[in-house]
């Protein structure tokens, strides 16, 4: 495990959506550390906040619909609490993100090369021939042949692999210390997924920024991530470093997930499937185990009342207690 | 003893062009494939976007103006005939769609989308019909206070499972499944994915299971061919497919899929750039001059493999 300097530390941040003057909370108390030169992955299904997590780091959110609070800090500045000048100094500079629909994030009616070169504009003070070669660089440095060319075109000119690889040009063009991808490869081909996957994971070793992953898909955190955090229902239940998590889950919620994959090796084996649905952001409980209700056949002394992160290996940590006595249905007695 | 077979199915669409609006040249989606269904078996057609597994799937049922090549179902030759009530093949070849809410129409109730492939292919009086209705939301395990219920009223998962139920309101023999479960959340793909498996056990249905997912196919299929651009570049068993895979494109597409373990992933790295390198120099012997995919060739019984006889030999 990498040890060096946090980059990015998140304390106690809640992201309420106003709902008829109510607030909702759909990221509920998440803290998290980023560190230099690593990929730290975000997993959870739709509507865990995932991504509210991530659009909350890089300040998204319209201030009259959302509550940001908590603390989200960045070189001595909490992002939480910046306003939308002071939030255009980090964006773009420091913090970079890669969006999932390449398509959508690329403006339809701008020439590649003015959109990587837009950001240079804003936040740098290269001259014109200066960001030129910087956008061929760029290009180069994602993989993309003849840039001259590509330059030239239009998004819709370029297949989906190569859009994305643009995204990704965007993204570093300022060589941020911190870059957000929300599933980036989520709408792309495996092969083409491999590829976009495996120059990531060589930018960051060539810049030493650290990247924030957010996927559903547990293949792609077991290829490149290096820490995960496994989200349910706006909370953090499990985080670990990858072989940790991977080698020796503990959280029911993770098992289960892990359980309904249809593995490359289980041979026909009926695949597990998590009872009940996730929660709505109405709808949920927000004192006890939030997972309980999945679990039914567990008894809930062994839930913890008020459910809090536990240490149970060094740097795996397991919210509740009640991954002490789960076991999957239909394997009684048998136990973690 | 197989119930259908398709001989060299080949979908072109013109490209049209030029002072007269002429035809110019075709777009080669589909381009001479071959299958045979057998009962109870499900098959896997497996390729890139683009490559022309879900144009083979819509020309199959129907959807689809096949351009060369022929369809015969229990003897009989059904390509492009017109959609028709009175027709088994209609009734016993039905699909799944991807996207389940499009899928479904918005302003029909539950029973009346259940009813229509009944209405459409078997004669049943109101009582027989509300019974199977019954019946088939007991298949997919939904209550029957679904009955009154809209699409919008359900949950990805669930309106997954109305799709299929209407599927199968007909007892057909093969269902055409695109991309079932690509939309859905992990758990809820491990729970269509389970009820399709035990329908499937229950009645002797037949899947032609079309996806890009290769970990799903691998759990569903007992048959699989890979597919690129129209055409089957190797084709077998999955024990064939996974464990011997012959032509470079399968190996490609197989280095490619993320494994759900984190150890030994810098070798798996470096097999996958060795694999690229191999499939760019040995491009050659598997595809043509114009980059068209070989015809399949035999390796052993069930196993075909589209290259030339020298990269065969080279490896093995």
């Amino acid at each position: 495990m990498k040890t060096s300097e946090e980059l990015l530390v998140i304390k106690d941040l809640h992201t309420g959506f106003r709902i008829k003057d109510t607030y909702f909370d759909a990221v509920d108390g998440v803290s998290l550390t980023l560190r230099k030169n690593e990929i730290l992955a975000i997993v959870g299904e739709s509507g865990c906040g995932k991504s509210t997590l991530a659009t909350s780091i890089i300040g998204l959110h319209d201030h009259n619909k959302t509550r940001v609070q908590g603390e989200i800090l960045f070189k001595n500045k909490n992002l939480a609490k910046l306003g939308e000048d002071e939030f255009n100094d980090v964006r773009g500079i420091d913090i970079g993100m890669i969006f999932q629909d390449p398509l959508s994030a690329l403006n339809p009616l701008m020439r590649i090369g003015e959109q990587i070169e837009e950001g240079l504009i804003y936040h740098t003070k290269l001259t014109k021939e200066q960001r030129v070669n910087r956008v061929f660089e760029l290009l180069t440095q994602v993989g993309i042949p003849n840039p001259q060319r590509v330059a030239r075109q239009f998004p819709h000119q370029l297949s989906g692999g190569m859009r994305q690889r643009v995204i990704i040009a965007i993204a570093i063009s300022c060589k941020p210390q911190i870059i957000i991808a929300d599933e980036p490869t989520t709408a792309l081909d495996v092969t083409i997924q491999a590829q976009i996957l495996d120059l990531l994971k060589d930018l960051q070793a060539e810049t030493g920024s650290g990247i924030i992953l957010i996927t559903h898909d547990l293949g792609v955190v077991a290829e490149v991530a290096d820490r995960v955090a496994v989200m349910y229902a706006g909370q953090i239940i499990e985080e670990a470093p990858v072989e940790e998590l991977f080698n020796n889950p503990k959280h029911p919620y993770t098992r289960s997930l892990f359980n309904s994959i249809p593995q490359m090796n289980s041979d026909g084996k009926k695949l597990n499937v998590i009872e009940g649905i996730v929660p709505s952001l109405l709808k949920l409980p927000r004192q006890g185990c939030r997972f309980s209700p999945r679990i039914s056949w567990i008894p809930e002394s062994a839930h913890e009342k008020d459910p809090v992160l536990h240490e149970v290996a060094p740097n795996h940590f397991v919210r509740c207690t009640c991954y002490k006595e789960f076991y999957f249905k239909g394997e009684e007695g048998g136990r973690a | 003893m197989s119930f259908m077979q398709i001989k060299d199915l080949k979908v072109h669409y013109p490209i049209r062009g030029g002072f007269f609006n002429t035809v110019v040249d075709n777009v080669y989606a589909v381009d001479g494939i071959s299958m045979e269904f057998e009962k109870g078996k499900a098959y896997g057609l497996v390729g890139e976007s683009g490559c022309g597994k879900s144009t083979t799937g819509k020309s199959i049922i129907g959807l689809e103006k096949i351009s060369a090549g022929s369809i015969i179902y229990e003897g009989e030759n059904v390509t492009n005939k017109r959609r028709d009530r009175a027709s088994a093949y209609n009734r016993d070849i039905q699909m799944i769609f991807q996207d389940s809410h499009s899928s479904l129409n918005p302003r029909k109730r539950v029973q009346d989308i259940l009813a229509e492939p009944i209405r459409n292919f078997l004669k049943l009086t109101p009582q027989e019909e509300s019974r199977r209705i019954n019946e088939l939301l007991a298949i997919v395990g939904m209550p029957e206070d679904a009955r009154l219920k809209y699409p919008h009223e359900f949950s990805g998962g669930q309106k997954q499972r109305l799709g299929i139920a209407r599927a199968i309101a007909t007892n057909p023999k093969l269902i055409i499944a695109d991309e079932p479960v690509s939309a859905l959340d992990l758990s809820v793909q491990a729970q269509v994915l389970n009820f399709m498996k035990d329908i499937q056990d229950e009645y002797g249905l037949s899947y032609l299971f079309i996806s890009h997912d290769l970990g799903v196919v691998k759990h569903m299929c007992d048959y699989i061919s890979i597919m690129y651009k129209g055409r089957f570049v190797e084709s077998g068993t999955k024990k064939d497919i996974y464990d011997n895979p012959q032509h470079i494109y399968t190996k490609r597409l197989l280095s490619a899929i993320p494994d759900v373990t984190p150890n030994g992933r810098e070798d798996r790295k470096l097999e996958r750039i060795e694999v690229e390198r191999n499939y760019q120099a040995e491009h050659k012997q598997y595809f043509d001059e114009n980059g068209r995919v070989y015809d399949l060739s035999p390796i052993s019984d069930t196993h075909f493999v589209a290259a030339t006889s020298s990269a065969l030999k080279g490896g093995n």
